[in-house]
């Protein structure tokens, strides 16, 4: 990757952030895991899926399952910024006259499938990817989960069938930001060793630094050519970019006054720490 | 003779939109792999990640006929039922094995008893229950048919009568009675036509009528014969919450059409497993128990 193309992602992924940020108010989003997957989104929607606005309804196109449902403001961000959906309409979140709700559904366009329920998706997936080689297609399924969401048995059950199935064109992305609702993961139900567990159960395995675009690069291009389900884990910082709210548990769901969301813009775009007085824990 | 297994080859090497799907359960398919090739997909003991499957093979333009246990296929499965096909209202199809009294000797672990309550439950789901093999084929290319998702109580058992061409979404109204009509659906048009024959042997004159659908539900028919009969009586096996009797009592209430209405299903417990005869004794499910109950709520 040259430094014009790392630029150039990194700037978009700023300008996602800034789209996000602001739906932290007025009933809130969930801001933290919205962040900490804005990176590898960007690096898929910008430079590796085979998906542009002229055929989000092509068969032939590749596809991205959001599992991880409730970070769906960072596809919004990168829709809007791709010009798939216009970034006025970003202003409707939590309107009932759109569909930007905190979960994602096909009304939007490039939204595969509407997500939410944790676990729900890989299955999905893994019926996409079964189609794409029953009819012989090249295009590529791609999963996002969260880490949290490796609690859901569904999770589990799906990476036996996907490997059973040999599915070669699917690659489950693991957004790793060390958070599940209101607990560190580690703290709850423990996760690790990530890569042997995905490992034992037939899929190679990467794990990166989820924020480098270099090394997201890296390791999409390794996928290619093997022989079954592939795994990346994206090591990530739940709220990355905002220092004020960073790697906190009590950062999931957020919703900022205004004022507030004017001093987080601040802290995103020119570094000044943000003076937060919200309740910080909304527990849903 | 057509059996649902060849109805089945058939509908799938004549569309190649039909994918046949199972939780590893083959009763019903085990000679598909030979012919469908890589359109039969045996997901293993999973079924929620055969429903999610079927979800995104029906993304992809299929419709995936999917095969399990009636008790794991609605039950486990559930919401990968509910939140991946239905809300997305794609056109997969369920094929429910054992349902009702049909698991026989399983014990509660298998007894589907609340199945059809839980599956109407989901907005778009279309809900049938076969009488018999030959009800089944004749009515499964009607339900395959529809863009819509489909939950069907499969029952293969031999038919005991020569059914009415199937009309969708109507019942079959085999005979008319002024004296009651019961309604009943599935494995229990059996027991109910002996009870009927039976209570014409004694003078009564009994209406029957085969449900065929609980959804959509022929609520004309049911409107219909509100003006020709003394009572309806509904038999099924299934709680008695939220199967034909409640389906009945909603349209009853929702049309302010006052008509005696009685009911013979689980009132909020298991059945007693064992060989399905002994079963329907114990349980009061078999024609002569049925005449018994029938002529008492006559006599009301």
């Amino acid at each position: 990757m040259n430094e014009e193309k790392l630029v150039q992602l990194q700037q978009f992924a700023k300008r996602v952030r800034n789209h996000i940020v602001p739906m932290a108010s007025d009933g809130g989003c969930f801001l933290g895991a919205s962040l900490s997957a804005v990176d590898l989104l960007t690096y898929l929607y910008v430079d590796h899926l085979n998906l542009h606005k002229g055929n989000l309804k092509d068969e032939n196109r590749d596809y991205l399952f959001l599992s991880k449902g409730h970070d769906v403001p960072a596809l919004y961000g990168i829709f809007a910024e791709l010009g798939w959906i216009e970034a006025d309409r970003l202003k409707n979140h939590l309107s009932t006259e759109d569909h930007i709700y905190w979960h994602p559904n096909r009304n939007i366009p490039g939204v595969e499938f509407h997500s939410g329920s944790l676990g729900q998706l890989p299955s999905v997936s893994i019926g996409v990817a079964l189609d794409i080689i029953i009819r012989g297609g090249e295009n590529r399924v791609y999963c996002v989960m969260g880490d949290g969401e490796l609690n859901e048995g569904s999770c589990w059950e799906a990476f036996l069938v996907a490997n059973a199935y040999k599915l070669d064109n699917l690659t489950f992305i693991i957004d790793r930001n060390n958070f599940q609702a209101n607990m560190a993961t580690e703290d709850l139900i423990p996760l690790e060793s990530l890569v042997e567990k995905f490992e034992s159960f037939g899929m190679m395995t990467q794990r990166i630094d989820g924020h480098d675009f270099m090394a997201l690069e890296k390791a999409f291009s390794n996928i290619k050519g093997q022989t079954g389900a592939q795994v990346i884990i994206c090591d990530t910082v739940r709220g990355k970019g905002l220092p004020s709210i960073e790697a906190r548990a009590d950062r999931w769901f957020c919703n900022f006054s205004q004022p507030e969301i004017q001093e987080l813009l601040v802290e995103l775009n020119e570094g000044f720490g943000a003076n937060l007085v919200a309740e910080t824990l909304v527990v849903r | 003779m057509m059996t649902y297994e060849k109805l089945l080859e058939k509908t799938a090497l004549e569309d190649d939109r039909f994918i046949v799907m199972t939780a590893e359960n083959r009763a019903l398919v085990r000679n598909l792999p030979a012919s469908l090739g890589n359109r039969f997909i045996d997901t293993g003991i999973t079924e929620q990640t055969m429903l999610g499957a079927a979800a995104g093979l029906a993304l992809r333009g299929r419709k995936p006929v999917v095969h399990a246990l009636s008790a794991f296929l609605t039950m486990r499965a559930f919401e990968f039922t509910r939140t991946s096909v239905g809300i997305a209202n794609l056109p997969v199809k369920l094929s429910s094995f054992i349902p009702g009294v049909l698991s026989d000797g399983n014990g509660p672990t298998h007894q589907a008893i609340e199945d059809i309550s839980i599956m109407r439950g989901i907005p778009g789901m279309e809900v049938f229950a076969p009488a018999d093999e030959e009800d089944l084929i004749e009515m499964l290319p009607q339900i395959w048919a529809t863009e819509n998702p489909s939950y069907v109580r499969i029952n293969t058992r031999p038919a005991i009568l020569k059914h009415k061409p199937y009309v969708f979404g109507k019942a079959e109204h085999i005979f008319e009675g002024k004296d009651c009509t019961i309604l009943t659906y599935g494995f229990m048009l059996e027991e109910s036509i002996k009870a009927h024959q039976l209570l014409s042997d004694l003078g009564y004159q009994v209406g029957l009528v085969n449900l065929r659908n609980l959804k959509p539900f022929d609520g004309d028919l049911i409107s219909k014969l509100a003006t020709q009969t003394s009572c309806f009586i509904t038999i099924e096996d299934h709680f008695l919450t939220g199967g034909l009797f409640s389906i009945l009592a909603e349209y009853l209430v929702k049309n302010q059409i006052l008509i005696p209405t009685h009911s013979i299903a689980f009132e909020d417990r298991w059945f007693k497993p064992g060989r399905l005869t002994e079963v329907l004794i114990h349980e009061g499910l078999d024609a002569k128990s049925l005449v018994e109950k029938i002529q008492k709520f006559i006599q009301k």
